[in-house]
């Protein structure tokens, strides 16, 4: 399916191609960079006893657990996220409407409180092994607490990543795509499989990074579990061992191995085309499922949402009903507005860098700006806190010596919004880049040409042409950044301002002192808050195009 | 520019003046959670007039922020729940020694750092939960006996990746040295009934269920488990009571607190410990969490009270910080996950 690349339009000269677009390019990969070179200097310092002790009680165990784990999410949501994709994005039945938008609402819950609902609900002292148990002496108990366990809720939990990512991608296919493989001889299934699945990879494989990243860098969920993973060796020597150099040498294994990863897919599809000409798929132009199979797509999308939000989503409330009157009150509302001024500013910036990066690999691909766009993302695969601190670093030593020459009275950077919103940044490029990298991949070199012959340059040519075509990757963009930022702790946690706490905090207060039940009314309000959003952008996309 | 600085000290002024106070507000940087620790900053700003201002965190991040930050940082007060940290913060000299007769009155020696560089605010402790259906309380003895045969596929345990078990396990490295410990955290790991709990709650309503006998616990988790569900068959035993043997007890923890190197306000953040060990705050203290007072003068709430007395391991909270790495490695090492 592949044609040869489209030419790049300002001739670039080597492997950095030096011109105007990395003036914008390159801040923007420091922001990442520099957090990570922090970490990277502590490579220097190697603490040889604790290396010895993980190396033979720890990481073999460990390796093994986070490959399966890697391995399960990815399957698992490649498979949830793609079918359901397909038959919202692309297909017509009773209920589509409806679940375009609620399949994504897994991702408004937090994970790890998710984990921990689902343990109650299934575990020995569990409802249903109690039940079980009690009126039918049946000794059984699901085997929640185990490797399956873990990976089945994380599943649950990051599927959205590749069904919005995927959905954007057939989209924007259309349905024209299909039909000229129908028209050449193709079956329906064989045109998806062999034409509208390949052409969709780019978006498929941008939201299936983003849900392996964040896979390696979650500590909540398998904690919940007590599963350990590499990440559990990273807060071990840093919390427990005391030794934040081999947290830090750790990460720096973590994301040195994602780094090389993500270039390498991204080679694999750099002599590629992926853009598809024509309209995208409006209302009219829906392949309508009929009777079984209608039926039976209806039903797929009510067992994913049903067990992805609402059976958590309903434990939660009830738990909220039990602590609501006690711990509601007026601070909710402040709570509340932190958190979606935070996301929305948030959403917008990271939004924004995105967009200039991955319009800047596309004026100049060279391989110095594949490498600076791939190292931009990295932040999202570094444990949280772990990336916190290294941005934390900078900033306070940068605020030292402004003390210093100046004579200030305290510190000027530290606890301001605009650090917050920087730190934001770092970790979640990917999330806003993953998306815009693959809708700029399917607006074909042709339109470029078009806009070029007619005196449309540049970056001028980014807002007149490209832009209105990008409106779907934008909003995917930025309703998961919204939603991640909404749920995000650790740097929210160290650079926020005195005082200035959201309801994930919130939520972070209650779980670690184990008071599950009260950080059930945080975590909704966090689904609802999250949600509003989130409904607007899908809808909007959906609008977007039609 | 100039008049709103003009207006902001006269302001400044009359509040003070109003309020009679003039003593400058105290930063506390805190891993005791917001729900536990506001109401005494509440409390000592009603009753001093003197604000503190504080931001919550875990203990790893708060200290690689002391530390970035040097001696510009804004916090006056480094606080904590488990006594490991508080040691390692010394360690690293991000703590200042504090003098005072008050403190030294208030609080046993055992529960403060050698150096006064920290003080232990209220003491948590670390006992035994079993089901009463299914045992004896004569059945049990020390936490060391739950590594004995008869235990087998009877105990649930927390995870080893939390602090207070590396705590347990550190001050237990103190009493026996590191071989007859392993060798006990291996029978312990031999014996469970199934895979380690990520909370003491899990691990108590297992043995409610009838899944175990027998687990360790913070006793504010059984507290508050109670509170909810009074009727599950559970009741606290106190392990290590031999009256013979001085050097051996409950394993207590302790949430505490010290002054950092480079406060801005050590004189402020100095009294406010101060009356964080007062009558007063040790009573609100405890209570909020129904934790054990640190100040020994202090009488215990009434429901904490109902679980009887105890003795506690005498030995300073602070090896717990000491010994915790080669806690966690022993932990590795035994398999206990």
């Amino acid at each position: 399916m592949s044609r040869p690349a489209a030419q790049p339009l300002e001739a670039p000269s080597g492997a950095f191609g030096f011109s105007p677009t990395w003036f914008a390019a390159l801040p923007i990969a420091l922001i990442t960079a520099i957090p990570v070179l922090v970490l990277m200097s502590y490579l220097v310092h190697p603490d040889q006893e604790i290396w010895d002790h993980l190396w033979q009680f720890v990481l073999p165990e460990l390796l093994v657990n986070t490959a399966w784990l890697v391995l399960g999410v990815g399957l698992g949501v490649t498979l949830l996220g793609v079918s359901l994709a397909w038959l919202t994005g692309v297909c017509d039945y009773p209920g589509r409407r409806f679940f375009s938008w609620a399949l994504m609402l897994p991702l408004a819950l937090p994970a790890y409180v998710t984990a921990f609902v689902w343990i109650g609900l299934l575990d020995f002292t569990g409802p249903l092994a109690t039940w079980l148990r009690d009126t039918h002496g049946i000794l059984w108990t699901p085997p929640i607490r185990s490797r399956g366990g873990v990976i089945l809720v994380m599943i649950l939990a990051l599927y959205p990543y590749v069904y919005l990512t995927a959905r954007a991608a057939f989209q924007g296919q259309g349905r024209r795509l299909t039909e000229a493989a129908q028209s050449l001889g193709l079956s329906r299934w064989q045109a998806f499989w062999r034409v509208a699945l390949p052409m969709a990879r780019p978006g498929i494989m941008a939201g299936l990074l983003l849900a392996i990243m964040e896979t390696l860098a979650d500590f909540g969920t398998v904690s919940v579990f007590n599963y350990n993973t590499f990440t559990t060796a990273i807060y071990k020597s840093w919390f427990s061992l005391f030794s934040l150099p081999a947290a830090a040498q750790l990460a720096s294994m973590l994301i040195f191995f994602v780094f090389v990863v993500a270039l390498l897919e991204n080679q694999l599809r750099a002599g590629r085309n992926y853009a598809a000409s024509g309209k995208s798929s409006s209302q009219a132009g829906r392949v309508r499922l009929k009777g079984r199979h209608a039926a039976l797509a209806t039903l797929w999308c009510s067992l994913v949402f049903g067990i992805a939000f609402i059976i958590p989503f309903w434990q939660l409330a009830d738990w909220t009903g039990a602590v609501f009157s006690e711990d509601f009150d007026s601070r909710y509302l402040e709570f509340a507005w932190h958190s979606v001024l935070l996301s929305g500013l948030g959403a917008l910036m990271v939004a924004a860098l995105a967009l200039i990066l991955g319009y800047a690999q596309r004026l100049n691909p060279t391989p110095g700006m594949r490498i600076a766009a791939r190292l931009s993302t990295l932040g999202y695969a570094l444990p949280g806190a772990v990336l916190a601190v290294g941005i934390f670093i900078p900033i306070a030593w940068l605020d030292n010596q402004l003390i210093e020459t100046f004579q200030l009275d305290g510190q000027i950077l530290g606890g301001t919004l605009a650090v917050m919103l920087l730190a934001y940044c770092a970790r979640f490029l990917a999330v806003g880049f993953g998306p815009l990298e693959s809708g700029l991949g399917r607006i074909t070199a042709s339109v470029d040409e078009a806009a070029q012959s007619l005196g449309v340059t540049g970056w001028r040519r980014l807002k007149r042409v490209h832009l209105p075509m990008l409106r779907v990757s934008l909003f995917t963009a930025m309703a998961l950044t919204f939603v991640d930022i909404m749920k995000e702790l650790p740097i929210t946690l160290m650079t926020r301002p005195f005082g200035w706490d959201t309801l994930a905090v919130r939520v972070f207060e209650m779980t670690s002192e184990g008071e599950w039940e009260r950080a059930a009314l945080p975590s909704v309000a966090i689904a609802l808050v999250g949600l509003l959003p989130v409904i607007y952008l899908i809808r909007h996309a959906d609008h977007a195009d039609t | 520019m100039h008049v709103f600085r003009t207006l902001t000290v006269a302001l400044a002024t009359t509040l003070s003046v109003a309020g009679g106070v003039s003593a400058a507000e105290v930063v506390v940087y805190s891993a005791r959670n917001e729900q536990l620790i506001k109401p005494l900053f509440d409390a000592y700003t009603k009753e001093t007039g003197v604000a503190v201002k504080f931001v919550t965190d875990k203990e790893g991040p708060l200290m690689a922020r002391l530390k970035a930050e040097g001696k510009n940082t804004p916090a006056d007060i480094f606080m904590t729940v488990d006594a490991g940290n508080l040691w390692q913060a010394a360690e690293e000299g991000l703590l200042a020694p504090v003098k005072s007769k008050t403190l030294s009155a208030n609080i046993p020696a055992h529960l403060r750092d050698p150096d006064n560089q920290w003080f232990g605010l209220s003491v948590r402790a670390r006992t035994l939960v079993y089901n009463t259906n299914k045992v004896k309380p004569g059945d049990l003895s020390s936490y060391e006996a739950l590594a004995d045969a008869k235990w087998k596929s009877r105990l649930c345990l927390r995870t080893s990746k939390k602090v207070y078990n590396q705590s347990l396990v550190a001050m237990m490295i103190d009493e026996y040295g590191e071989a007859k410990t392993e060798a006990m955290v291996k029978g312990w790991v031999a014996n469970l009934a199934t895979d380690p709990f990520p909370d003491d709650t899990k691990a108590m309503e297992a043995v409610a269920a009838g899944l175990c006998d027998v687990t360790v616990v913070n006793t504010y988790y059984f507290g508050r488990l109670m509170e909810k569900k009074p009727n599950l068959p559970l009741a606290i035993f106190w392990p290590n009571q031999d009256a013979k043997a001085p050097n051996t007890g409950v394993h207590v923890n302790v949430s505490g607190a010290g002054v950092t190197h480079h406060a801005k306000n050590p004189f402020g953040a100095g009294q406010l410990l101060e009356w964080l060990s007062s009558a007063k705050a040790q009573n609100l203290y405890a209570d909020v969490n129904m934790e054990y007072p640190a100040n020994p003068r202090i009488k215990w709430d009434p429901l904490v009270a109902s679980w009887g007395k105890f003795k506690q391991n005498p030995i300073n909270v602070a090896q717990a910080g000491k010994l915790q790495a080669k806690a966690v490695m022993l932990m590795d090492r035994a398999g206990y996950k």
